[in-house]
């Protein structure tokens, strides 16, 4: 029996960005979808420190969309947010709460979000996160 | 200024006094091919004897947002008005070589992928006007998708009352649980539009989502 020699295959051109949340805590609705918008369309995978408003969220979704057919190549995004499970009880919710008016933001949480053109899927479930990357 | 606050102010109250008059705005949104149709479909059959839309294999059937107005749903002795609104699946992301899949020709593949990108821009306008929604999600499927996430969570920022169907529970590959533990703080609703199962419950679960309005 021959075996099949697995190889990761030819990965398109990438970079991975972090953005901590201090560049966008000051930034409105409209500058925050600009920068993040930028960084993704420059075939870059940001791992944005926090989440963002969930307006803003789906507002994402939205002018990624309306960018499809506009901007050459551009298929959409894959998007996905790590945050804590919110099970931390009434003491861990207030915590949370304070934590999060006194920072401008959810800190715990990661923001992920790549163009759909070099991340095929983000594979999730309760224990792990999976970055399936477009060969 | 002022006047932008008195305005709200007013708008306010007067919407407040006749919304007991109008129809309750009820939404259907969730991924692409979950059953969104079908089940606003059986609805409206069971109801008003009409359809609201076609049903396809093809992901991104529904390209429009499309409505059903005045549908008088009857329960158990009680009756409540409808719009119904239904809703193109959300996505992150659409490429039209996905339907070549289903046998689609490139042209159409192109023009449709397209109608459905306009169609998720449409859906997420739409959010801000529902009275209550129902997420309709594949109980076949991973539900621990951004989109659904990120659905609700808009939904709960502007409190607008939420119900999670899970629709094909009589696929083998269902499971119900999984949605239920992904979502546990909402009420989870387990059918099947396609053969009209559990819909009691649904139902049920309907009309008691709607005294959160």
């Amino acid at each position: 029996m021959v075996k099949r020699k697995k190889t990761l295959g030819k990965l398109k051109g990438f970079a991975i960005q972090f953005l901590p949340f201090s560049e966008i805590r000051e930034l409105d609705g409209d500058e925050r979808m600009r920068k993040i918008l930028g960084i993704v369309l420059g075939n870059n995978i940001l791992f944005l420190q926090g989440r963002l408003r969930s307006g803003e969220e789906s507002r994402l979704i939205g002018d990624t969309m309306a960018m499809i057919g506009h901007v050459k190549g551009f298929k959409g995004i894959e998007l996905a947010v790590i945050a804590g499970n919110g099970n931390s009880g009434f003491f861990g919710k207030m915590r949370n709460g304070m934590v999060r008016a006194l920072s401008g933001g959810d800190l715990g949480a990661v923001t992920i979000v790549g163009p759909a053109t070099i991340v095929k899927e983000i594979k999730r479930n309760p224990k792990k996160i999976e970055l399936l990357l477009s060969r | 200024m002022v006047i932008k606050v008195f305005r709200n102010f007013f708008s306010r109250v007067f919407s407040g006094l006749f919304r007991g008059k109008k129809d309750i705005k009820l939404g259907f949104y969730g991924p692409p091919n979950a059953g969104k149709t079908s089940l606003a479909n059986r609805i409206c059959r069971d109801f008003t004897g009409e359809e609201i839309g076609t049903v396809s294999k093809v992901p991104h059937e529904t390209r429009n947002v499309q409505f059903k107005e005045k549908v008088e749903i009857e329960y158990k002795g009680k009756k409540m008005v409808f719009k119904m609104i239904d809703t193109p699946g959300i996505a992150t992301k659409i490429d039209y070589e996905e339907f070549l899949k289903y046998k689609v020709k490139k042209k159409d593949a192109k023009k449709r992928a397209k109608e459905a990108t306009q169609g998720i821009v449409e859906s997420i306008k739409w959010l801000d006007d529902m009275d209550m929604v129902v997420i309709v999600l594949d109980s076949s499927e991973n539900p621990y998708n951004q989109v659904n996430i990120t659905i609700i969570g808009n939904l709960v920022a502007r409190k607008i009352p939420v119900l999670i169907v899970a629709n094909k529970i009589d696929l083998k590959k269902a499971d119900m649980k999984k949605i239920e533990s992904a979502f546990p703080e909402y009420d989870v609703v387990g059918i099947s539009a396609k053969h009209g199962k559990n819909l009691e419950e649904f139902y049920e679960s309907i009309f008691k989502l709607s005294k959160k309005i």
